[in-house]
């Protein structure tokens, strides 16, 4: 009965999404590596975290909301031209399930479209972690815990903004490794990336609007009970708006001027650390710079500050959680 | 229409490879992908090498030759993100087209570059075709318990896979009703997301109660909260001869990139 069982979900043959799914061969060793490193600390973490919060009914619950993402993300509708759009689900998982459920939930689908049907590669897994599972939960839960005791229209509003910019963030968080792994030139790259996900991310904020408001129809109390996933929940609110808040000043200052974020990424090192490795040919893509501007001082400025944010919030998380033994 | 068996990507056997550990198969394919992002642009001998084990290993397992190749294509929608390093790489001029006040131009280097992304991607990912096609779900997920996967993780991953063919059978089905109704290319672009949104809210509470279901069921037979497993993987001496020549093989291809790259 089943006439193409080789042919996977046809989703992954869509244009919509499946740009965000690095497959190996486009990072390099190093870049991987790292990712892979922050990703491990990061599954650590989570683990830990979602323990504590969630009983033990968690396992199955987790297993079945993973499953159930993979699924979501089959379910297409036709946008133009052949091509079609449909969801990523990381805000989704977030807001539904708390955010570090959410974040295993998305690794579990990320992991299991890597290892059993090759969509998105395995020594860059780490990479795709971070971009598909920790990007999204932070803007997600972060921005809908801020307004969580507004009124409904609210919070749909806002848990719309928060798809369109989890994907944006995770757009942006692609370009950037491809560009440090030397593969693409980041001024071809980032306009190509977000352009093409400023139209992605309107359909995954369609469909999380329309779905979590189908669910506080049906089952209000799981998107309640979802909300205190979180434990601590200012760390989440102070990280969900500086992620979005470097979406939203990165975005379009890295496609006006790429080459002073290409000069900032020399100045701290980044690009040492992507493209010194003794097998990569480097191309140099650099026109002559302009000099010292202040629009380089506050790329570096914004770079900085998304990585202490996130840095800071995962530690501040693992310690007050120690500290006050907050069980949500 | 398209329909997932996750049954189909496992090809049972008793080959040599299908009776590895685990994971040494996981580590062996690892090995394998980093080998081939190490690679430097233009290593053809090397890449065509890399091919070869790959084929090597297929025959071995008795999945025939180009079993890997077949199932190779699933990363090209990825390739058009590489496709301008053809234009935008430095080195000697093949072809230019003028457009106005553009010009294209396409490179040596460039066009080296490109073909070198797509053939660390390509072999990269028929390593990982044949790890799913000689390891099975519960091996597999054995062998990331080994890996010091948290276990909460590791059992999140089994729950999901044993629930994949029935939860993508129900996003089928509500596609299957969506289409039968013809909403699926009906009314505006805007209303077309709005009732696949509703229909990924359906399936979320249908999942949702199947796991609150799923776990009263496990309570009812004595769960406590512990897995319990039959574990019968141990490293055995093959498992480190097909680690050592995998080591070796892979030196002689970074070799062969490197001393025969022109």
């Amino acid at each position: 009965m089943s006439t193409s069982t080789d042919h996977i979900p046809s989703a992954q043959w869509s244009l919509f999404g499946a740009e965000l799914h690095i497959p190996d061969g486009f990072l390099n060793l190093p870049i991987s590596i790292v990712c892979w490193i922050g990703a491990i600390a990061l599954i650590t973490l989570a683990a830990q975290r979602a323990q504590r919060t969630l009983d033990e009914r968690q396992m199955p619950l987790m297993g079945i909301m993973a499953a159930f993402i993979f699924a979501a993300q089959m379910i297409n509708f036709p946008v133009a031209g052949g091509t079609s759009g449909h969801l990523l689900g990381g805000v989704l998982a977030a807001v539904t399930l708390g955010p570090w459920a959410g974040i295993l939930v998305m690794t579990a689908v990320i992991a299991v479209q890597a290892l059993l049907f090759q969509d998105g590669g395995l020594l860059v897994m780490g990479a795709n972690i971070l971009n598909m599972g920790l990007i999204t939960a932070l803007i997600g839960y972060g921005l809908y815990r801020s307004v969580i005791n507004q009124r409904l229209a609210i919070r749909l509003a806002i848990i719309g903004v928060a798809a369109w910019l989890s994907v944006m963030g995770a757009a942006l968080a692609t370009s950037l490794q491809l560009w440090l792994s030397g593969t693409v030139p980041l001024d071809i790259v980032i306009p190509a990336m977000m352009s093409v996900h400023a139209l992605i991310g309107i359909g995954e904020a369609l469909i999380t609007v329309a779905a979590v408001s189908f669910i506080l129809r049906t089952r209000p109390e799981i998107i309640e009970a979802g909300a205190q996933g979180g434990g601590l929940d200012r760390g989440w609110i102070i990280g969900g708006a500086l992620a979005s808040l470097i979406v939203v000043i990165l975005s379009p200052l890295a496609s006006a001027d790429p080459d002073g974020l290409e000069r900032v990424a020399e100045d701290i090192g980044f690009i040492d650390l992507g493209q010194s490795a003794p097998y990569e040919i480097i191309p140099d893509y650099t026109v002559p710079f302009l000099g010292e501007t202040p629009l380089s001082t506050i790329v570096a400025g914004v770079i900085g500050a998304l990585v202490v944010a996130a840095v800071v919030a995962l530690i501040v998380q693992a310690l007050r959680s120690r500290g006050l033994g907050v069980g949500g | 229409m398209a329909h997932i068996h996750l049954s189909d990507r496992y090809r049972d056997g008793a080959s040599i490879i299908h009776r590895l550990d685990p994971r040494v198969k996981v580590i062996i394919t690892l090995l394998g992908i980093a080998s081939n992002v190490l690679l430097p642009d233009g290593a053809w001998t090397a890449f065509a090498l890399s091919l070869g084990l790959v084929v090597f290993v297929c025959m071995l397992a008795r999945l025939g030759a180009f079993f890997a190749l077949k199932r190779s294509f699933v990363a090209l929608p990825f390739v058009l993100v590489a496709i301008t390093v053809i234009f935008t790489t430095p080195g000697r001029t093949i072809m230019g087209w003028q457009f106005g006040d553009h010009v294209l131009l396409i490179t040596d280097s460039g066009v080296t570059r490109f073909f070198s992304i797509l053939a660390r991607s390509w072999l990269s990912v028929q390593m990982a075709v044949v790890l799913t096609a000689v390891t099975n779900i519960p091996d597999l997920l054995h062998a990331l318990r080994h890996l010091r996967v948290p276990p909460l993780l590791v059992g999140v991953i089994g729950f999901m896979l044993r629930y994949l063919d029935i939860l993508t059978d129900e996003a089928l089905r509500l596609m299957r009703a969506r289409d039968a109704r013809s909403a699926g290319s009906g009314g505006s672009l805007l209303w077309r997301a709005q009732v696949t949104g509703r229909m990924v809210g359906q399936l979320f509470v249908r999942s949702y109660e199947r796991s609150e279901r799923v776990y009263q069921a496990m309570l009812a037979r004595g769960f406590d909260g512990r897995f319990l497993t039959i574990n019968p993987h141990r490293m055995q001496e093959r498992d480190w001869w097909a680690l050592a020549g995998t080591v070796t093989a892979l030196a002689l291809v970074q070799a062969a990139g490197y001393v025969l790259r022109m």
